[in-house]
């Protein structure tokens, strides 16, 4: 701070530089943000609007203020199936607990094969056929064989999440520094201790990557699990909803599960960045 | 019996072939009827043309090198493969990034089985040691390279070394920086009772270091000749290369070097030819 104090005798006009250039990027933002706010307009607005000129059937297509009527209606009177947060609760409870199965699998699955070339060349064939089924499908026979309950709504969840984690852990063990390795091998280490120590702090930004993107996977797998056959939760009101002929109520879902994605996505970057917090800034900007 | 176990170098390489088979199934001698000895607590260090096989003749002593033909002992006994008493210090910077400076000076004992805490005190002495006192808590990439050479020297003592196997350690540091640490390895050496290896590429460097200075051919790689340094300890890295003695051992020992160098660099040119 001391250094930065201008000293000289055209310290003011420095000064006077110096605030401009840290008053450019609050503009910027204040720019974006506009720039944000108008195109959410237009598009809302011109929706609305068409809409109401039925230059698109509002029939089929809604408009932004019965899809807001329908939420609000929902959050104060509940739905068709009981309380909205009691149907989001259930959605979430099925993500979550497919998305941490999943996840540990994925991990454990990754961390063994990757550390292992002969269960890695012996397995790859099998995990390879199994990634090529779209698993979506898979989500029908959860149902026949697990039934209406949660429990086939978290096994299509679980498959969903495995596949990518597992791919992005594997890759990470196996791209683990060999220097590091060999370092911690020197100093002392067994070989349990390196993958503890070296190989899983090493695929970890790989793992957490993979993390990232296969929560909003588990979320998929849990909505289509109760769309193909519930009692509760969010697919399930989609589905409703579809039979009833009302876009305004699919729309209406589809805005609940934008929240509960993003408020996940933010909660995982948060986490993200406190487990990684040892990398460069520029590496852990990257996806900021 | 006891007379005769301290009698035993440090480390023997007994006339040690070496040949890698590349995927293609080509053959490559790295190394050739290879002889070399290091007494217990002496300095060596090894010069020679890049790609020459300084690294495979480390890796031999480590045991993540077989040797094809010929003996490899270490403390007289054949190369095991987990010695606990080999250091190693890597060209590459292989601190683990997402270890503190604490945390990465601490690995060994934690790796041995201190507990964190005796593992700890003693990283903190060490730190001091290498003076960064007050930058336990950093991460390495917060660090210059000069520091992060000085906690890779510290994770390494920490373990007290019998013998310390150095590749190229301060090759990627500026002139001015690769001094001091040079004189901070010679201090922590001193006061230890490590046998040292040094490969360099760099004559002056092995000669301001080391008791004995082996030349190499260029590949496949031989002892061309060996050099002891009679300069005086201890020895300040910064001065001791404007004395006579050591210009004079230094125009020597170029000689060697110059032709194998020359070699090298022909074949390198016939290759990109
Ligand atoms: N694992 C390996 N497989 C095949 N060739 C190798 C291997 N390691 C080293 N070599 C070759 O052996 C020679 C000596 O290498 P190295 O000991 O690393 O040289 P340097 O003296 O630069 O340390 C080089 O020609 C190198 O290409
Ligand atoms: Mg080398």
């Amino acid at each position: 701070m001391t250094i930065d104090t201008p000293i000289s005798a055209n310290g003011a006009v420095h000064d006077a530089a110096e605030r401009a250039a840290a008053a450019a990027p609050r503009k910027r933002r204040q720019l974006i943000l506009a720039l944000r706010l108008a195109i959410l307009v237009v598009i809302v607005g011109g929706w609305e609007l068409a809409s109401r000129t039925h230059v698109i059937d509002p029939f089929f297509f809604a408009m932004p203020s019965t899809i807001v009527q329908q939420l609000w209606t929902w959050i104060i009177e509940g739905t068709s199936q009981g309380p909205l947060w009691g149907e989001v609760l259930v959605t979430l409870e099925e993500t979550v607990l497919g998305f941490l199965i999943g996840a540990v699998l994925g991990i454990v699955c990754g961390i063994v094969l990757g550390r292992d070339k002969l269960l890695a060349d012996v397995f790859s064939i099998y995990i390879k056929v199994a990634n090529s089924i779209p698993r979506i499908v898979l989500g029908s026979i959860f149902v026949i064989a697990l039934g209406l309950g949660m429990q086939s709504k978290v096994a299509l969840a679980v498959v969903m999440v495995f596949f990518v984690v597992f791919a992005n852990a594997f890759q990470g063990v196996r791209e683990a520094d060999r220097s590091l390795i060999a370092n911690a091998r020197i100093l002392g280490a067994s070989p349990l201790q390196i993958t503890t120590a070296v190989i899983v702090p090493a695929a970890m930004s790989w793992i957490l990557a993979s993390l990232h993107v296969s929560f909003g996977f588990a979320l998929v797998g849990a909505v289509v699990g109760e769309f193909l056959g519930s009692r509760h939760g969010i697919g399930l009101l989609i589905s409703t909803e579809q039979g009833l002929f009302s876009p305004a109520g699919v729309f209406a879902a589809m805005i609940v599960l934008a929240v509960v994605a993003l408020a996940a996505d933010y909660l995982l970057t948060w986490a993200e960045n406190r487990l990684l917090k040892w990398r460069p800034p520029s590496f852990a900007d990257v996806r900021g | 019996m006891s007379a005769l176990v301290t009698e035993s170098p440090a480390i023997e390489l007994i006339d040690v072939s070496l040949r890698f088979i590349s995927p293609t199934g080509a053959s490559l001698t790295a190394l050739r009827n290879f002889t070399m000895t290091v007494r217990r607590g002496e300095f060596v260090a090894i010069v020679g043309p890049t790609g020459c096989g300084k690294s495979t003749t480390l890796n031999l002593i480590t045991g993540i090198n077989k040797a094809n033909s010929g003996q490899v002992k270490v403390m007289g006994k054949p190369v095991t493969g987990s010695d606990p008493g080999i250091g190693f210090v890597f060209q590459t910077d292989a601190l683990f990034p997402w270890r503190s400076v604490l945390r990465n000076v601490a690995a060994g004992p934690l790796f041995r089985g201190l507990p964190k805490e005796a593992a700890y005190t003693k990283a903190r002495e060490w730190i001091k040691r290498v003076g960064l006192v007050g930058f336990e808590n950093h991460y390495p990439h917060q660090l210059s390279g000069g520091m992060r050479k000085r906690v890779t020297l510290a994770q390494t003592f920490i373990n007290n070394p019998q013998i310390l196997l150095m590749d190229e350690p301060f090759s990627a540091l500026d002139v001015q920086t690769r001094i001091v640490m040079q004189d901070e390895l010679l201090d922590m050496w001193s006061s230890s009772n490590a046998s040292v290896v040094f490969v360099t590429h760099d004559l002056e460097e092995a000669i301001a270091l080391a008791d004995r200075v082996y030349v190499l051919t260029a590949g496949p790689a031989t002892v061309k000749a060996a050099y002891d340094i009679p300069l005086p300890r201890p020895r300040v890295t910064s001065e001791i290369r404007y004395q006579p003695e050591f210009i004079e051992i230094s125009r020597q020992i170029w000689e060697d070097l110059r032709e194998e160098v020359q070699i090298s660099y022909a074949r390198t040119q016939l290759a990109t030819a």
